[in-house]
């Protein structure tokens, strides 16, 4: 299943709707970087409500994935970790997910928002929309 | 009040995710809280995916050990792939051959009351267990 990246402006916003095969996790990861590129986002939000385990490889696609975005320009923002998926994480040991988090995707948005009009660059490709 | 085991193969990437939602639905039909319940699944999802990983297939099978003291779900988790080179190093917190974190056993071992691993040419079993009082 491909998870859709839909684009409001700068920011593209992933919500992950099911679980994910690793697969699926993979195919996401290398669409989302394209995407990036593609539309020079600034900021990416995603939010992972629906994954209820999230193991150790799933976390590090994550964070894989939060750090080529990071390598790429855009910032990146989860919203909706499971609180006993959270507990599961720490309680396996490793600071897995290394992105900035909030609860749910709005305050992703208004906290992309508020870090993009920090950043000081511009936008090229503002009106190049790229599906 | 042992009941009957519960037998998930796992042959496939896709069936990780089958092997967690049938231990998931097993723990909350035991009795054990969400929290326990994700706990469980996670354990199960690492372990899965190691046998997916190093050796293409194996089971995952659930038995629920509880009695009138206690909740207790054993979830044993066995293929027949190369086995495990150094068990005492595959627990250690960082350490992957397969490209890991290398947070997946130690981590799972964490997660879990009992757990216990043989390992040899041709048989990786992976046994753990959640035990719980009863309330």
């Amino acid at each position: 299943m491909r998870v859709p990246i839909i684009r409001l402006g700068r920011i593209l916003l992933i919500s992950i709707q099911t679980d994910l095969t690793d697969n699926d996790a993979l195919c996401l990861q290398s669409d989302l970087i394209k995407k990036i590129s593609d539309t020079e986002a600034q900021g990416v939000a995603i939010d992972i409500t629906a994954l209820d385990v999230v193991d150790s490889y799933m976390a590090r696609i994550i964070n894989d994935t939060v750090c080529m975005a990071q390598l790429l320009g855009a910032d990146v923002v989860i919203s909706g970790v499971q609180p006993f998926v959270a507990l599961s994480m720490v309680e396996m040991g490793s600071d897995l997910i290394r992105a900035e988090c909030v609860f749910n995707l709005e305050q992703a948005m208004k906290r992309l928002e508020i870090r993009m009009s920090t950043r000081g660059d511009i936008c090229l490709k503002r009106d190049n929309y790229v599906q | 009040m042992s009941s009957d085991l519960i037998r998930v193969p796992i042959n496939g990437i896709s069936d990780i995710i089958c092997a967690r939602l049938t231990v998931r639905r097993e723990a909350a039909r035991i009795g054990f809280s969400t929290a326990d319940q994700t706990r469980v699944a996670t354990a199960v999802s690492e372990v899965a995916r190691n046998v997916i990983n190093y050796a293409t297939e194996g089971v995952c099978t659930l038995r629920d050990d509880s009695n009138s003291d206690e909740l207790h779900l054993q979830v044993t988790i066995e293929d027949h792939g190369p086995g495990i080179d150094n068990v005492v190093e595959a627990m250690r917190d960082g350490y992957s051959t397969g490209g890991g974190l290398g947070a997946g056993l130690p981590g799972t071992c964490r997660l879990v009351s009992l757990f216990n691993i043989e390992s040899r040419q041709g048989l990786t079993r992976v046994t753990f267990s959640l035990i719980r009082k009863r309330a």
